[in-house]
């Protein structure tokens, strides 16, 4: 059992992580006894689970994930939804509406091509298009707020552990935000200012997610932009 | 107009025409996340070569019919500019373009983890936006890198470089010049770290040792690409790392 990475070290598809009986994390394959990393990342590990945290990636839809999409098409038994991902979610009519009804309502009416909404992934095994689900308290149509993307791979880093960054966004900046899992959040404040800082906030997480120290630079960062905020009205 | 031949292409010191010497590799600069747009990119100059390669995906497959039920497909466009060689060069795809499309793609498959993402697509662009010999392996080099950057897993990078025999000596990554007037131009590309070869070509004549020679020396110069391809990855993230250290000793 040898290790050849420090932990947290930036690590390339190719390079070997450890040699022996480590149990294979995300983002590491084993080959001729020695365990590689097969994407850009960081590298980490707990007690012996080796895992490589990637900077960049295509969303994966998990079940029972939250995720933030758009209607693309609309359809006689459902909505096309883009949730930013390599495949397309169906979010199904029944959800609105019960299947034995026979009369047929107008589903541009309940939900129109480019609107976003906010949805649950109700089931998905890659064979075949995720089905979506909004029929959970707090789901549905988006009506107000902003959005930001950021990769989807960054998405643990601005929740933080147990929430402790996003938590520490949210009273912050006065602002109320719905995380997506595949890397599209809704910030909705009581002014552009706090909707703004927020943003500006969720951006600089994304790109210094792989750096130490970044949920007291992003207090900081908050603080003076509202110092500056302050100084600017009474001058 | 076509350069013409030079009178020796290696002269009495042993050095070639651009005063390399037969294992030295010419100046290379890689650079990685050049475009913003595109989910992966990478930018390599390797002498007067310029290439931009741009990656995006995995994502789904159009039309729908093409996907694959078991693993991501792996498209790959190599095309060279109209004003990338000394005479305009019509910007359709041409015979070659479409050869070398075929062979990088075949390059670059062994060491894409494609099972990850079924039913999607990869797509790889290569632009020569200028071209002075041996763009294939320039391209391969910068179209790893441009697929690392987008996140798609990978066993290895892959990495490309070129030798050849000019006048009856072994050099290592050919020049235009080198390669037109030449007697031999071997291609290799290479997964480092398992030592396997995804491609090789070759036009001319070499006898079994010297092959040998080339190939030994071409896989050095690999070894040498595939560590400086790592230090372009990383940089851009200590960048930021460094960046943020700075700014806090302030």
């Amino acid at each position: 059992m040898t290790l050849f990475v420090e932990k947290r070290s930036i690590v390339v598809p190719g390079e070997v992580l450890a040699e022996g009986k480590y149990i294979l994390g995300a983002n590491t394959y084993l080959k001729n006894g020695k365990i590689y990393a097969s994407k850009l990342g960081l590298f980490d590990f707990t007690q012996d689970k080796l895992m490589v945290v990637p900077f960049k990636g295509a969303y994966i839809p998990n079940v029972n994930d939250q995720v933030i999409g758009k209607i693309i098409d609309v359809g006689l038994f459902g909505w096309i939804v883009d949730i930013a991902s390599p495949y397309e979610a169906l979010l199904p009519a029944s959800e609105i509406q019960d299947k034995r009804s026979k009369i047929k309502i107008d589903l541009t009416k309940i939900l129109d091509l480019g609107d976003l909404i906010l949805a649950k992934v109700a089931a998905f095994d890659r064979t075949r298009d995720p089905l979506l689900t909004i029929k959970e308290e707090g789901l549905g149509r988006i009506t107000s707020g902003k959005i930001v993307e950021i990769p989807p791979t960054k998405i643990p880093r601005l929740i933080g552990k147990k929430g402790s960054m996003i938590n520490m966004l949210k009273k912050e900046t006065e602002c109320e935000i719905y995380v997506g899992q595949n890397g599209v959040v809704l910030v909705s404040g009581k002014n552009p200012f706090n909707e703004n800082l927020a943003i500006e906030a969720i951006n600089k997480i994304a790109a210094e997610a792989h750096t130490q120290g970044l949920t007291d630079r992003i207090k900081e960062m908050i603080k003076k932009r509202r110092e500056e905020y302050a100084g600017g009205k009474t001058n | 107009m076509l350069a013409a031949k030079p009178i020796k292409l290696i002269n009495e010191d042993g050095l070639r025409v651009d005063g390399r010497k037969p294992n030295e590799l010419r100046p290379l600069k890689l650079e990685v996340g050049v475009l913003d747009k595109a989910d992966g990119s990478a930018y390599v100059e390797q002498g007067k070569n310029k290439i931009l390669v741009a990656v995006y995906g995995p994502r789904e497959a159009h039309p729908r019919h093409m996907g694959l039920p078991d693993r991501a497909v792996l498209r790959c466009r190599y095309h060279m500019a109209p004003f990338s060689t000394e005479e305009r060069r019509s910007p359709a795809p041409s015979r070659r373009d479409i050869e070398l499309s075929k062979v990088i793609r075949e390059a670059l498959e062994p060491a894409v983890i494609s099972e990850m993402y079924p039913r999607t697509t990869i797509d790889v662009f290569i632009e020569v936006l200028q071209s002075d010999g041996g763009t294939r392996c320039a391209g391969i080099t910068g179209a790893s890198l441009a697929l690392a950057d987008a996140g798609i897993p990978m066993k290895d990078l892959v990495v490309a470089c070129a030798a050849g025999k000019v006048d009856g000596k072994i050099v290592v990554d050919l020049c235009d010049l080198e390669d037109k007037y030449g007697e031999a131009d071997l291609p290799i590309a290479l997964m480092p770290a398992f030592n396997a070869l995804t491609l090789i070509q070759m036009d001319g004549l070499l006898t079994l040792n010297e092959f040998y020679e080339a190939l030994n020396m071409a896989k050095e110069a690999c070894k040498i690409i595939y560590e400086r391809q790592k230090q372009a990855l990383k940089s851009k993230y200590y960048q930021i790392k460094e960046l943020i250290e700075t700014e806090g000793e302030k």
